[in-house]
């Protein structure tokens, strides 16, 4: 019974941090209609960033941080004006493609500049467990589920009580109604990648910090995606919770799993998920039931 | 549909005739005496880049049929490709079939395999087909890694090449073989565009639901769409096995599979030309990028050899953007406009 709830436990620190990156997917999907494919490897290119101002440039932990999110809103805004605005009006497939393209950029640039094997951050939260009476929590788990639930936190204070958040979430419903009731819809467009690189980053320097900075760290980004389809690609609360449970399913499932097929099924049950998910119930736990029968 | 001056139609066959005009004919001709002639003078290294060339011009011809024919988006043809190339490398390495009985095995089994992982495309469409595809791949390539006792796991798996008449294969032989392949699967890839089967496709692509009303079986028919693009990949695995003779996991990447993708968008969807033009186009770029790599590694010789394979990387994206901004239609549409104006020259209307 102690490893089953400590497998659940791990399993839900880390699904704190895929749910905090699906959060950045269905944030685009959302307000502008394109699932972006980049997003592994904008979790990489975050993990480095950091790791560059940290480490390569020496900084102090607070600068780096600020460092951080000011190249992530950069990134963003780049990425609207000179990517996604010019394929306004095409179809969304192509929107969809040029994802993968930036995904390729990205890549390269990360080969170009950071090469060779992975990194480590110098140790800024204590690797010493932390006990519960059986169970055993290590302390950056710890730390990183609950910056992601501070981010969740501010998300929803975001979006409940700002103007701005109240202007994405009328794009989010209707571009052309949105745009006649006075939002300028192509500044939502901005802020929304904007808003959704942070998001990555965040995930990014997190999920390095547990792991370590190297490209492996884009595979662990792409299970957001059956985050996001557990949870439904339109819902805020079912990326939390597709993001833990897939979290919560992989720590079990390798628990259990691992001793009869040998290993590295934590690899492999995000993706048997998705497909049961996508099979099953293809739009996810609280997303809405649009997909047309054939 | 326009024509050189003096050509007319005079039946519906002749319109949609494979080659339709005498200078059609005599072009085609033309390029495959010069394939079949560039051994004689190009260089090994050269042969090499063709024969991959044609490897993947056959699998991207089967992703083009799924995705620029059928419309449906698949990030798993790296996958399929991987099937193809183990099933036949282990029916050779391990069980002794030649070459010309593994390769129908791979290409079956991957048609089979395809058809699985296309049965999400029931309930599916778009993107979240690209997310089914996209376990497909991870899926396959999983398990190749952990059943080392039939795939080498990751340490890959030595393949007997093919024999014929118990002579070995040159770099030279193993370019026919490609060659004859990659003619032999385009001719099947255009035919293909012009049959019940090929049509169907098209109208799946452009309105499902208009589809089914004509009568067309949309999910027998995307089934098919899966078989035959799987089939294409087996097949190209199959040679690509052959013609390397060692095969690991890493030669399968997913990034692969966007890259293909990227083919058929640079190509133009849903033209057979288009691919050829696409992937001639991408691989010409990344082998000019792979020659220019080691100019730059000596004149900035901090950055080092592996410039070449990030530069190709971000040139690659680059060309993906510029393409879908730019010319969203492709190369053989631009190829169609090009030889159009030719042909009405100097009245250009």
């Amino acid at each position: 019974m102690a490893t089953f709830l400590q497998m659940m436990l791990t399993g839900v620190m880390v699904g704190g941090i895929y749910g905090l990156m699906a959060l950045g997917i269905i944030l685009v999907y959302k307000a502008t209609g394109i699932f972006n494919f980049a997003h592994g490897w904008f979790v990489l290119i975050g993990g480095f960033l950091f790791w560059a101002f940290l480490v390569q440039l020496g900084l102090p932990f607070s600068v780096s941080v600020l460092l951080l999110l000011a190249s992530g809103c950069l990134l963003g805004l780049l990425i609207e004006r000179l990517i996604m605005r010019p394929l306004i009006g095409q179809p969304v497939l192509s929107a969809i493609m040029a994802t993968l393209g930036l995904a390729q950029i990205l890549a390269g640039i990360q080969t170009l500049v950071w090469p060779g094997p992975g990194r480590r951050y110098p140790e800024f939260i204590s690797s010493e467990p932390m006990r519960f009476g059986d169970l055993m929590v290590s302390q950056q788990h710890l730390w990183t589920f609950i910056i992601c639930l501070i981010v969740f936190g501010v998300f929803i204070f975001f979006f409940k009580y700002t103007l701005l958040g109240l202007s994405m979430r009328a794009t989010a419903e209707d571009h052309q109604l949105a745009q006649s009731s006075g939002i300028n819809v192509k500044t939502v467009f901005s802020v929304t990648w904007i808003i959704a690189v942070l998001m990555t980053f965040t995930g990014g320097v997190l999920l390095c910090s547990i792991y370590q900075v190297s490209p492996t760290v884009t595979e662990m980004g792409l299970k957001a995606f059956p985050a996001v389809l557990f949870g439904g690609l339109e819902s805020v609360p079912g990326s939390i919770i597709g993001g833990i449970s897939v979290g919560m399913l992989e720590g079990l499932g390798s628990g259990y799993l691992d001793p009869l097929v040998g290993g590295g099924m934590k690899e492999l049950i995000p993706y048997i998920i998705l497909l049961l998910v996508l099979v099953i119930i293809p739009y996810g736990l609280f997303g809405q039931k649009r997909i047309e029968r054939i | 549909m326009w024509r050189p001056g003096g050509t007319f139609d005079t039946s519906y066959r002749e319109t949609l005739a494979i080659f339709r005009t005498r200078f059609h004919k005599f072009m085609l001709l033309l390029l495959f005496i010069l394939l079949l002639t560039t051994p004689l003078y190009a260089s090994q290294y050269f042969l090499s880049v063709l024969s991959v060339a044609f490897i993947i011009i056959i699998a991207v011809h089967g992703l083009n049929i799924l995705t620029g024919y059928t419309g449906q988006i698949s990030l798993g043809q790296v996958g399929f490709m991987a099937v193809g190339a183990y099933v036949s490398g282990i029916l050779g390495a391990r069980f002794g079939l030649p070459f010309w009985a593994s390769l129908p095995c791979a290409a079956f089994s991957t048609g089979v395999v395809g058809l699985i992982f296309g049965l999400p495309s029931l309930r599916l469409k778009g993107f979240y087909l690209a997310m089914a595809t996209l376990a497909a791949h991870f899926i396959i390539l999983w398990i190749i890694i952990h059943a080392p006792e039939f795939s080498g796991g990751v340490d890959g798996l030595i393949i007997p090449r093919l024999q014929i008449a118990g002579l070995g294969m040159t770099e030279r032989s193993l370019y026919y073989v490609n060659l004859i392949f990659v003619a032999g699967m385009t001719y099947f890839a255009r035919n293909l565009a012009r049959t019940r089967l090929g049509r169907s496709f098209v109208a799946i692509r452009d309105n499902d639901l208009a589809a089914e009303v004509m009568g067309i079986d949309v999910f027998r028919y995307k089934l098919t769409a899966f078989f035959i693009s799987a089939v294409f990949a087996g097949v190209a695995g199959s040679l690509w096995a052959n013609y390397l003779g060692l095969i690991t996991p890493e030669q399968f990447p997913l990034m692969d599979a966007i890259w293909f993708l990227g083919m058929i968008i640079v190509g133009g969807m849903g033209s057979v030309l288009g691919t050829i033009f696409g992937v001639v186009l991408l691989k010409g770029l990344s082998e000019v990028v792979i020659l220019l790599g080691p100019m730059l590694g000596s004149i900035a010789p901090a950055l080092g050899g592996r410039v070449a394979a990030a530069m190709a990387q971000i040139f690659f994206g680059v060309v993906i953007i510029v393409f879908l901004i730019f010319e969203p239609r492709g190369l053989a549409h631009r190829w169609g406009l090009l030889k159009t104006s030719f042909r009405m020259w100097p009245f250009s209307y």
